[in-house]
């Protein structure tokens, strides 16, 4: 496939950047191949595509990170060379990484003069950046106290204050790596108010993201990847999320979750005054009352740090609370060595963790070692006193045939597979034990369009077939469409609970915030 | 006890607390950009080595001290090798130096002066003397005491020490260079985006570790003491690893730390001022331990919760 030019801009200006013929491997894997793409100034130009797309191996390319083996970079019309991140910052290039580059215990002063000095004493530089950052605040709405410890503000802050770095830096081209993935919806309609504001300023922004609805929001233009090869450069305006999804798939997606209504049965999990403290001592959750009926799924929605992986930790045996937790009438244990994992495994319930790398599968490991835990005591896994490996690489064919695990090879390690595949080997083996109730942690956190689909299916299926779901995840869009109800969780507490039909995103964007819901 | 005994021990506790605060200024610049080095005691003990027998050799206490530094800089550079550009174990790389220079000195100092691994004495010039300040034994009642005989009277390198307290605040605080060393240390990620090269900054505060390293090993053999004997050094790397986790990475607090640790090290020289004062026979063994006992209290986190620059000990390596 070749790259298709971006010939939407009928303009006599040179495009801010222009890209052609970029390509680069890591070792056998072409990461970009033969990329091309104009980027006209002033505009907002979404890049879109599924992990592993090559979208940040090409920032980072833009970003003096990595050296392209072949192609040309021209930036307002002139041929640059860009060896490293300094030579990026001169060209006027300037990134908003995903994960910040900040100094945590440094003042936002500190951080934004960092590397851009003027002479070697601090005190001219600091007072100079006074003054600009109050110019450059006021100007684009970015409102932070200098004087401000990093790691004392909030993300949304702490990401402005990644922006203040780049525009003191001159920069006139914003690169944006998944912005919004860290932000209440608050924070990101926030941002994209911003990216507005520097739009009218004439500046140009490039914005990777995953997301569709960010992209039909804010862009200008948008090109899509897959496979490392840009396959489309479309007007925002003459296209649809359906199309995106499937340039980027290469085949036609479902974007709504279809689903009956829930025929919601007797309790299966009870919750009251559930309470957790951490080892430092704070209070994760204070006081969590909640149940989840058979057939119908509870969404947890709430910015990532709130409790919801307290609570996920707490019903599924990881970590010991105080309170009542009763599955099907029974109450669990909470304290003591009978609050683990395979009394709550025994009890009827089945954990889909938050993180899969760290806590759903030993990467290092086959595939079919991954899905013996947790249940290895199974009778079908044991002969006599050994481990019945046959039995169980058998039983793992036979699963990942079940949820479409490519390969469905058993005997390769868990690390080898993508995201995508690497959580349906976990779905597969939790589901496949028949629970009552299923604990789900960001289902689709890292996995392309294609598999949401089919995982949200498969909680779909599970739930209509009568279990138990609760259901934690930092996408509201996933919330809104998955729940049956939805309680939104603020600083280890639950601030209410909606029906989705009932409620909209900024009701609960505002209850994610810590807003009681009279406000709303 | 009367003044003249106080200003006794105070007047070795700040001879005894120079190497420690040397060290552990060392190990400050070190750690501050996020390179852990426990081979400040290996470093010391090779510049004790080296300044002992260049000083013995040639007659000249400077060309010694020179060479004390380059033996330690040599080894910060081994160090800077194995942890910054081949992102090796820093705690490995420091117990290697360690033991090389435990060895290595003794082994040499057999070769080359058949004195079952020592230098000789040094005497005269091969020796920093002690500075008489103007004005020292000026007759004013307290005052004057105090002035010729704890502040007055000491050698170049302790004056030296002391002002590489204020020195290095200026330096951390107060100039770009140290901003960028303080952000290395914390997040070299964030240096690098800034366009800054963070293996050079690194090699730039572990070179600064070897020049302190050195000053404290030549002041252990040719200011403290006169000549280089076997392990020397006796732990006291360590004890300004411990002064540093005491003072949170910070240079005035370091100053405190080490005057502790130089008090406790001065008062096991003299049993009979303890005795005096707790009127108990306290063993001169546990006054002996006490500098290491407090070492390990300090090093188990009785102190408070010390946290370490929160990029120490780990490689940076370039994320994509």
């Amino acid at each position: 496939m070749t790259a298709v030019e971006n010939q939407g801009q009928p303009s006599s200006a040179a495009p801010a950047i222009e890209l052609k013929g970029i390509s680069k491997a890591f070792g056998p894997v072409q990461a970009n191949k033969d990329i091309s793409i104009r980027v006209m100034p002033g505009t907002v130009h979404g890049i879109i595509g599924e992990n592993g797309a090559g979208k940040s191996t090409l920032m980072s390319i833009l970003f003096g990170f990595y050296k392209a083996d072949a192609g040309e970079i021209f930036i307002n019309g002139n041929l640059t060379q860009i060896p490293d991140s300094q030579a990026a910052i001169s060209a006027g290039i300037g990134m908003v990484f995903q994960h910040f580059k900040l100094v945590q215990n440094f003042t936002v002063l500190e951080n934004v003069i960092l590397g851009t000095e003027d002479g070697a004493m601090l005190r001219t530089s600091l007072s100079k950046a006074r003054t600009e950052l109050e110019r450059l605040s006021e100007e684009y709405e970015l409102h932070v106290d200098p004087d401000e410890l990093i790691e004392e503000l909030s993300v949304g802050h702490q990401q402005r204050v990644e922006i203040l770095k780049a525009l003191y830096r001159k920069a006139e081209i914003l690169i944006l790596d998944e912005p919004t993935g860290v932000l209440t919806p608050a924070e990101a309609d926030h941002l994209f108010r911003i990216l507005d504001n520097l739009r009218a300023e004439g500046k140009t922004i490039i914005l990777i993201t995953h997301k569709l609805r960010e992209i039909m929001h804010i862009t200008d233009t948008v090109s899509v990847m897959r496979r490392g090869e840009m396959t489309a450069t479309v007007k925002t305006a003459e296209t649809s999320p359906e199309e995106l999804a499937e340039l980027m798939v290469g085949r036609k997606v479902l974007l709504r979750v279809d689903k009956a209504p829930a025929k919601p049965g007797k309790p299966i999990l009870e919750v009251s005054n559930l309470q957790v403290t951490d080892e430092d001592g704070v209070k994760r959750l204070k006081g969590i009352d909640l149940h989840v009926r058979a057939g119908e799924i509870l969404g947890i929605a709430g910015v990532s740090g709130n409790g919801q992986s307290a609570l996920l930790h707490v019903l599924g045996g990881v970590t010991q609370a105080t309170g009542e937790v009763k599955i099907n009438g029974t109450p669990l244990p909470l304290t003591g060595p009978k609050a683990n994992g395979r009394t709550r495994r025994e009890a009827g319930i089945s954990h889909v963790p938050e993180d899969r790398h760290r806590e759903g599968l030993i990467l290092e490991f086959s595939a079919w070692e991954n899905m013996a835990f947790g249940y290895h005591h199974d009778p079908a896994y044991q002969s006599g006193l050994l481990m019945n490996n046959k039995a169980i690489r058998e039983d793992t064919v036979k699963k990942m045939e079940l949820f479409d695990v490519r390969p469905p090879i058993p005997t390769i390690s868990a690390k080898s597979f993508s995201g995508g595949n690497q959580q349906k080997l976990v779905l597969a083996r939790e589901i496949e034990r028949d629970p009552d109730l299923l604990l789900v942690g960001q289902p689709t956190r890292g996995v392309d369009i294609g598999a949401i689909e089919f995982i949200h299916q498969q909680l779909i299926e599970l739930r209509d077939s009568g279990k138990a779901i609760l259901l934690v995840s930092v996408e509201l869009d996933e919330i809104m469409s998955l729940s049956d109800r939805i309680a939104v969780m603020f600083d280890g507490k639950i601030m209410g609970e909606r029906l989705p039909s009932e409620t909209n995103e900024t009701e609960l964007g505002l209850l994610m915030a810590g807003m009681s819901g009279e406000a709303a | 006890m009367d003044l003249e005994t106080l200003l006794q021990v105070l007047d070795s506790t700040i001879r005894l607390a120079t190497p420690l605060l040397l060290a552990c200024l060392a190990g400050l610049f070190s750690e501050r950009a996020g390179i852990f080095d426990i081979g400040l005691e290996g470093k010391m003990l090779a510049a004790a080595f080296f300044s002992g027998a260049v000083a013995y050799t040639t007659g000249t206490v400077w060309l010694g001290l020179l060479a004390g530094i380059a033996a330690s800089l040599t080894l910060s550079g081994i160090h800077g090798l194995a942890s910054i550009t081949f992102r090796g174990n820093q705690l490995i790389s420091g117990v290697a130096i360690n033991f090389l220079a435990s060895g290595m000195t003794v082994v040499i100092a057999e070769d080359w002066f058949r004195q079952g691994g020592r230098t000789p004495s040094l005497v005269g010039d091969a020796r920093f003397k002690p500075i008489e300040l103007p004005l020292s034994g000026i007759d004013i009642p307290l005052i004057g005491p105090i002035y010729t005989d704890l502040i007055s009277g000491h050698t170049i390198l302790v004056y030296l020490a002391l002002l590489l307290v204020p020195a290095s605040w200026w330096l951390l605080y107060r100039t770009r260079f140290g901003l960028r060393l303080r952000a290395v240390g914390e997040n070299p990620a964030a240096v690098d985006t800034a366009g800054i090269n963070v293996t050079g900054l690194r090699f730039a505060a572990v070179g600064i570790c070897g020049v302190l390293c050195g000053i404290a090993g030549a002041y252990l053999a040719t200011a403290l003491q006169a000549g280089f004997v076997k392990e020397m050094s006796a732990g006291r790397g360590f004890i300004a690893l411990a002064a540093l986790i005491f003072a949170k990475w910070r240079p005035w607090h370091a100053l405190v730390a080490c005057l502790l640790f130089g008090l406790l090290q001065a008062l096991s020289l003299r049993p009979d001022v303890v005795t005096a004062m707790t009127s108990f026979d306290v063993p001169v063994q546990l006054l002996d331990a006490l500098p290491y006992i407090l070492t390990v209290v300090i090093l188990a986190g009785f102190v408070g919760k010390a946290i370490p620059p929160r990029a120490g000990g780990e490689p940076y390596v370039k994320e994509q």
